[in-house]
């Protein structure tokens, strides 16, 4: 690897490791601060390295730097409180050599500790979404405003009131405690599948796959399986649930990166070495007594990646989805669930259940009115895809729609 | 939207009554299908299983082994569910699979309290 291409790829992962540390060294208000210092040490090491070349060992060098940088400031504070406040330096203990921990066990706990930091319940979840791409995942801002549809201006304000509003609540770099740590790690869950999500079915359109972002979510995934004190059943779950989802990314869009129906899709491309490792962390997460969403999901997302239509493939789905709406009810759920009703118990039956849902605001309900009506009442399943395309926003689904209207009046 | 409570109520105590483990996996699966439509339409509150031990007692005082022994009918378990209206709610509670079960019964009753 060139020296220009290597950086941002070491930007990522040691980004937030310097960051981290630095944090929790001087503490989490201090945080801009550690951001600024690692910044500078990637402008100092593009310049450096342009001109001297790569040093043996990046990571390190990189590290000493930072050190250094960390160093000069604290000094430079130090110098500042004796100015400024000479009674209380003169009687604080004798000055200690500034020093920064950077042993790979400090590194993997101040990460895991920024984690929870970021993804704190007081800012909200696409604040946390948004630190976590900066901070743990080194994205720039451009990046981030390019992911969310958004503006610099827009991310940067996000960030910064983010930022405070943590400050504000005193937020430390430390592990929640033994009571605490489960209700702060449904956050952090929360966010990982969140930026999971953004990136498998971007809101906005074409609905671009953003494969860097689900590979970023499951990279933080991970990292929480590689601690002992958050290696729990949901997080196997919710890693399952991400592999089973991923083994689909190359059938799923084409090269001109439009989106592909499930039913449409090469199944060759599937990855089943993405199934096998999803289905490995299914049975870790069998574990415990607490059924989550992620379970239910990532059982569901299990019988989506078998092909081959059977009873008992829909049968499964159908009481998967039915547990998940008891635990979290949404409207797309509520489709899917009837979706699969309708595989197990015939399109009439589903029919009937469709008509009490209540989702007469979505395009979708009119699309799977559509499809259940389909062979059963050709009309009132044209009539539904007329409704669905009425509420359509252009773009993929709206031609998905169309096809099948044409279909059916073609037949 | 209120919220309606649907108490189910069949025979724990005969014991030629009692289903059979086939039986059983049947009825949970009607069961947990018939909660699904209700959870699909965004109604479903909650709901508890109870145990088929418990005790009753009497104004009289007299402590016996409950489930209600000189009824037939011991509450099975209920579930809390939103309706419109109690017509609602009883439509809902009327495809209630126990009740394909020859003498059992459905109570629904709305919540008034907070």
């Amino acid at each position: 690897m060139s020296s220009p291409e290597i950086i941002p790829h070491l930007f990522r992962t040691e980004y937030r490791k310097i960051v981290s540390v630095l944090s929790k060294r001087f503490g989490f208000d201090q945080l801009e601060m550690a951001e600024d210092i690692a910044s500078e040490t990637f402008l100092t090491a593009t310049q450096s390295w342009g001109i001297e070349g790569m040093p043996q060992n990046p990571a390190g060098w990189l590290y000493t730097v930072a050190m250094n940088k960390a160093k000069n400031f604290l000094q430079r504070e130090a110098l500042l409180k004796r100015k400024i406040a000479p009674e209380i330096s003169r009687t604080a203990a004798k000055e200690e050599e500034p020093c920064v921990d950077l042993s790979p066990q400090n590194i993997q706990d101040s990460q895991l500790q920024m984690m929870f930091a970021i993804c704190h319940p007081s800012i909200s979840p696409e604040a946390q979404v948004g630190l976590s791409l900066r901070i743990l995942c080194g994205f720039g801002i451009e990046e981030i405003a390019s992911a969310f549809l958004s503006s610099k201006e827009t991310i940067n304000k996000r960030l910064f009131r983010a930022k405070e509003r943590l400050r504000e609540e005193k937020v430390q770099i430390e592990m929640p405690g033994a009571e605490a740590i489960g209700e702060r790690l449904k956050v952090v869950l929360a966010t990982i599948y969140l930026l999971f999500n953004e990136g498998y079915y971007s809101a906005r359109q074409p609905h671009p796959l953003r494969k860097e972002l689900c590979y970023e979510a499951m990279r933080l995934c991970h990292f929480l399986l590689e601690n002992e004190q958050t290696n729990k059943p949901e997080v196997n779950a919710l890693m399952a649930l991400m592999c089973f989802h991923a083994s689909r990314f190359d059938a799923r869009a084409n090269e001109q990166g439009e989106l592909i129906l499930y039913a449409d899709q090469d199944t060759g491309l599937w990855n089943s070495e993405l199934v096998s490792r999803g289905g490995y962390f299914l049975r870790c997460a069998a574990t415990g007594n607490t059924l989550t969403r992620y379970h239910l999901e990532a059982g569901i997302a299990y019988w989506n990646t078998q092909g081959n239509d059977s009873i008992r493939k829909w049968e499964q789905i159908l009481h998967y989805y039915n547990l998940l709406l008891q635990i979290d009810y949404s409207p797309i759920a509520a489709l899917n669930r009837t979706f699969a009703l309708a595989k197990v118990k015939g399109k009439p039956a589903a029919i009937i259940e469709a008509e009490k849902l209540g989702l007469e605001d979505y395009h979708f309900y009119y699309a799977l009115l559509g499809e259940l009506y389909s062979g059963v009442d050709d009309e009132q399943a044209k009539e539904n895809y007329r409704k669905a395309l009425a509420k359509s926003p252009a773009g993929f689904e709206r031609r998905t729609i169309e096809k099948k209207l044409t279909e059916l009046e073609g037949s | 939207m209120e919220e309606y409570i649907i108490l189910m109520r069949l025979d724990l105590i005969t014991k030629d009554k009692q289903p059979s483990p086939e039986q059983l996996e049947s009825y949970m699966k009607m069961y947990h299908d018939w909660v699904g439509d209700i959870a699909a339409q965004n109604k479903f509150v909650g709901g508890k299983g109870l145990s088929t031990e418990g005790k009753v007692i009497k104004s009289d005082k007299l402590v016996t082994d409950g489930p209600f022994a000189e009824i037939k009918e011991s509450i099975a378990g209920f579930i809390t569910i939103r309706a419109a209206s109690l017509d609602d709610a009883a439509a809902i509670a009327g495809k209630c699979p126990i009740l394909q079960g020859e003498g059992n019964s459905v109570e629904v009753r709305k919540i008034v309290s907070k």
